[in-house]
């Protein structure tokens, strides 16, 4: 084997990191390839606009980075100290005031823009907003627990936990507490999230466009059954879903006071399971506990 | 008799008792590591009979170049822990695919609170105090800081808390709540354990210390400069200290006020941050951030100042646009207090104030951009020598500049409500934190070791170092990324094995051992300069061909830094000096006061720990005790007027004349 000069080692080195590093971003784009990207899979109105924005924003900002990027290279490699060429040497110079003017004032402009796409994309997408449609909205309660979903459907008189279903098409609104330390209710192909909490009410107001099964979660620490809050959203024809409540409505066990207080202790289900609702004020009730002041300790001992 | 006996005892010791040592296998490993090394050093300083060495040239220190050193010192050590946590984090995710893993659902939320707790309060606001001390009374031509003492109490404080931290690890438990512990989580009602209250006290402690240091370095930067040095002759790392410390003096007390609230919830059962009797949980988060955001900022500012020095020393010219790098500083110290609701769009406050928020947030682009540029326009047609501190540099822009845009992405609401509390999320902060934040204290360190020790860092391994440490940070992070937007949130002990997050959770691991590496190497590397110090030694005092005032003292500096108080009328003063070298005049020396050692910042520390200890545990008689010692300690120390002592005129001179003869 002919002896290699260094040049020529260095050039074999450099080559074969260059196809190794290839070889390692294929396998990983394949790998990527093959996964679920919740948040860039919007199956719903919401989540198809967010996902949008972020399309947006990221364009913007591999704008903006390049050149800085570009920028740094260039200087770097022009006016290192052993550069081959000899490059312009101004150790007094401190200054330009155009340049400087230059920028503040594009990213100024930049983040302008932005801001007013901002604005607008705020109050478009605000969690509390109704979606404009033709039919009215379903509503559905949802109740943080440790560390399960309850959901109640005060129209339809069912309940069910780590598991709701809605129709296609058709604007949902959540209205969203907790009985049990802050949680956050995501349903990323959805839209996301809006934090449940004890004494308050939240608002998150989705639309699925599809039918499916979309995969829901709490996105806040809760404690120690927190990893285990998933429950399955379907979106399915509104047929489905009538007949799904109606069985549910028939055929469930009672939720009442007592089966509440049953399923609010610390635990994680096995399985989702369905309920008749007998208590119509039941969500009003878990909210206004913690909102009066006479009630009992709510300290362990 | 001997049931009555363990009563008496019970109440002594509060909730104290043996169910306190109940821990999983891992965390003994752990504590057992830790006493062994406590041991280890013990047995070491008692072999070698340098017990008193140590308690009368470091302990009792009130030198800000000694107390910068043992700050490090701490700074390391917690670094290492978290460290350690992140690894076994990551570790855990990696296995927990479809449940299982090493690591039950507590012990890995401990972990994960505790490398949050740990890499912010102690390591990075270690770290930079550290900076601080060592270098900024240098750099404004001063003999010490406007309080010595007071600083060694903040430093003993910011021990205390980090010492709480770790005996947490072997007594008892630590917050299971994610680093700020948000309640109603971190109320009594859901964590009735010691976890959330060693969280507390450990973090309440080295506050005070923190604040106090604050207010320390603003006093001593508006008083104590040299003659001449106006406020826009200032070296661009003072101004981002003044900056640095004026958040901490507008920061720090909220969060000793939201943790005091917190405490009252949890000790006397008030009800500021319960969800029930009128407590307001939302009231917390609000105030939580309210210092959190600045705090982001109270560590980043000082790492901008450093690169600022850095690039203009290895370019050998002088900062471009300075006018707009103090601007830049002014304006993002101001804005940082605008900001704090974009960590909690998701709460659901109405649109116009998420919109005020994330627009606010993104105008603190503007001047960080504009920094970026002024660096790049140091190094245009300067003579860039591309030592390991400009490599740290390179290595911010890049990740920083991803960090900042995936910011700019966070800062629309909009968006955020998908991405909030997602790996991308962590990822963003990441990027800050790691990217900016330490890379710049790293290049800091690397380039002022000579001034602190005396002798350059090994290059060669610094190099190394630094190629870990970036690789390793891609490898950990762009995963993170990419896994949030598979919609993987944060803090999961186990997820389902379908959804495929495994393998980019593995990559992240091995990041991570990258990042270690890196940090194996750094350790190396200061073993390794150590032992080859003669060599790398810095005879001059100018290690770099520097050009502010720290460079024209020897390295290390003497006790009292500058022997004649430097003239600093000039911008770059020691550079502008180097210039004009017939202007420099035949010394006159003049007695020098220094302030005296002293114990008392290790006693009243010592108390304040104690007391904290106390109260994690109800031991209501020591706290007592403890809290009177430490008061006592304070008033006998300050009315104590014989606290400096003098070197004379002919002293100086003698230390002088060794100095030049070197």
């Amino acid at each position: 084997m002919p002896k290699l000069s260094k040049l020529q080692k260095r050039r074999i080195a450099r080559l074969s990191a260059v196809a190794l590093s290839v070889a390692a971003l294929i396998i990983a784009g394949q790998l990527i390839g093959a996964g679920q990207f919740d948040v860039l899979d919007a199956q719903g109105t919401i989540s198809a606009q967010q996902r949008n924005l972020l399309s947006f924003a990221t364009i913007l900002c591999i704008l903006i980075v390049t050149p800085v990027f570009a920028l740094t290279f260039i200087i770097v490699r022009t006016y290192r100290v052993d550069a081959k060429k000899p490059a312009v040497y101004t150790p007094d110079w401190d200054g330009n005031n155009r340049l400087e003017a230059l920028w503040w004032g594009i990213p100024a402009i930049v983040i302008l823009a932005l801001s007013v796409v901002t604005w607008q994309s705020t109050h478009a997408l605000d969690p509390f907003k109704a979606i404009s449609s033709k039919q009215p909205p379903l509503d559905i309660q949802v109740i943080a627990l440790q560390w399960k979903w309850l959901f109640i459907y005060p129209e339809q008189g069912i309940a069910s936990v780590n598991y709701v279903q809605f129709p296609e098409d058709r604007p949902v609104r959540f209205t969203v507490t907790s009985d049990a330390p802050m949680n956050s209710f995501f349903i990323p192909q959805l839209g996301g999230q809006i934090y449940a909490m004890s004494g308050m009410k939240t608002q998150l107001n989705l639309q699925a466009d599809h039918t499916g099964n979309f995969r829901g979660m709490s996105a806040n620490l809760s404690g120690d059954g927190f990893a285990d809050m998933d429950f399955t959203a379907q979106a399915t024809s509104a047929k489905t879903f009538s007949i799904w409540a109606d069985m549910a409505s028939r055929q469930s066990p009672e939720l009442n006071q007592t089966v509440y207080e049953r399923l609010a202790l610390p635990g994680v289900p096995q399985q989702p399971t369905q309920y008749k609702l007998t208590d119509g004020m039941l969500f009003d009730k878990v909210v206004n506990k913690y909102m009066s002041y006479d009630q009992k300790e709510t300290e362990t001992k | 008799m001997l049931h009555l006996f363990s009563n008496v005892a019970d109440g002594l010791l509060g909730r104290l008792g043996w169910d306190a040592f109940n821990h999983p296998l891992i965390t003994w490993g752990g504590i057992i590591g830790m006493v062994g090394a406590v041991i280890i050093i013990v047995g070491l300083l008692t072999y070698f009979k340098k017990w008193g060495w140590l308690y009368r040239n470091w302990l009792t220190s009130l030198d800000p170049k000694k107390i910068g050193v043992m700050y490090l010192i701490v700074a390391a050590v917690m670094l290492l822990r978290g460290a350690s946590d992140a690894v076994m984090m990551r570790g855990q995710q990696a296995m927990a695919s479809g449940g299982g893993g090493y690591l039950d659902a507590d012990t890995f939320q401990q972990v994960f609170t505790a490398h949050g707790t740990i890499m912010i309060f102690f390591a990075a606001m270690g770290f930079m105090f550290a900076l601080i001390n060592l270098i900024v009374p240098l750099q404004i031509g001063a003999r010490d800081v406007a309080f010595p003492f007071l600083n060694s109490v903040s430093f003993w404080l910011f021990v205390a808390g980090a010492v709480l931290v770790n005996v947490s690890l072997a007594i008892g438990d630590f917050a299971a709540t994610g680093w700020l512990a948000y309640p109603p989580l971190s109320g009594l009602e859901y964590s009735p354990g010691v976890g959330v209250d060693y969280w507390i006290w450990s973090i309440q402690i080295a506050g005070i210390g923190s604040l106090l240091s604050g207010i320390n370095f603003f006093a001593t930067i508006v008083k104590m400069r040299a003659p001449g040095m106006r406020l826009m002759k200032m070296p661009i790392f003072v101004w981002s200290v003044l900056g640095s410390m004026s958040l901490v003096m507008f920061a720090f007390p909220i969060l000793t006020a939201t943790l005091a609230m917190l405490s009252l919830d949890r000790l006397l059962g008030m009800h500021f941050f319960t969800s029930a009797m009128g407590g307001n949980p939302m009231m917390y988060v609000n105030l939580i951030w309210a210092w959190g955001h600045p705090e982001v900022y109270i560590l980043v500012l000082p790492a901008f100042g450093i690169f600022s020095e850095v690039v203009a020393t290895y370019s050998s010219k002088r900062l471009f646009g300075y006018t707009s790098m103090v601007l830049a500083i002014a304006a993002i110290t101001v804005l940082s207090f605008l900001v704090w609701l974009h960590h909690f769009f998701t709460m659901g406050a109405g649109a116009n104030v998420n919109a005020f928020f994330g627009i606010m947030t993104m105008i603190i682009a503007i001047p960080t951009g504009v920094k970026v540029f002024n660096w790049l326009f140091t190094m245009y047609r300067g003579r860039i020598r591309l030592t390991s501190p400009m490599l740290w540099f390179i290595g911010f822009v890049v990740t920083f500049s991803i960090g900042g845009a995936t910011g700019v992405m966070l800062a629309v609401p909009a968006i955020d409500f998908q991405m909030h509390n997602s790996l991308f999320l962590v990822a963003h902060f990441h990027n800050m934190i790691i990217g900016g934040v330490l890379f710049g204290y790293f290049a800091g360190l690397t380039y002022w070791f000579p001034k602190i020790f005396g002798y350059k860092l090994n290059e060669f391994l610094g190099k190394i170092a630094f190629w870990f440490w970036l690789v390793g940070f891609i490898l950990a992070f762009v995963p993170l990324y990419i896994l949030g937007l598979m919609g993987a949130t944060r803090r999961l002990d186990h997820y389902d094995a379908s959804l495929g997050w495994q393998w980019l959770f593995i990559v992240a691991g091995v990041g991570v051992l990258f990042i270690m590496l890196g940090v194996g190497t750094q350790i190396l590397q200061m073993i390794f300069s150590y032992f080859a110090r003669r060599i790398n030694r810095d005879t001059t005092g100018d290690a770099w061909g520097g050009r502010t005032l720290e460079w024209s003292t020897s390295s290390p500096a003497p006790v009292y830094n500058f022997a004649i108080i430097p003239d600093a009328s000039h911008r770059d003063a020691w550079w502008w000096t180097k210039q004009h070298p017939e202007l420099v005049k035949k010394p006159v020396y003049q007695d020098i006061e220094l302030p005296r050692n002293t114990g008392a910042g290790i006693v009243i520390a010592g108390f304040t720990g104690l007391v904290g200890f106390a109260l994690i545990w109800h031991i209501w008689w020591l706290a007592a005790i403890a809290a009177v010692g430490a008061i006592i300690t304070i008033i006998v120390r300050t009315t104590n007027d014989d606290v400096e002592y003098t070197i004379t005129a002919a002293e100086v001179a003698k230390i002088e004349a060794s100095r030049s003869r070197a």
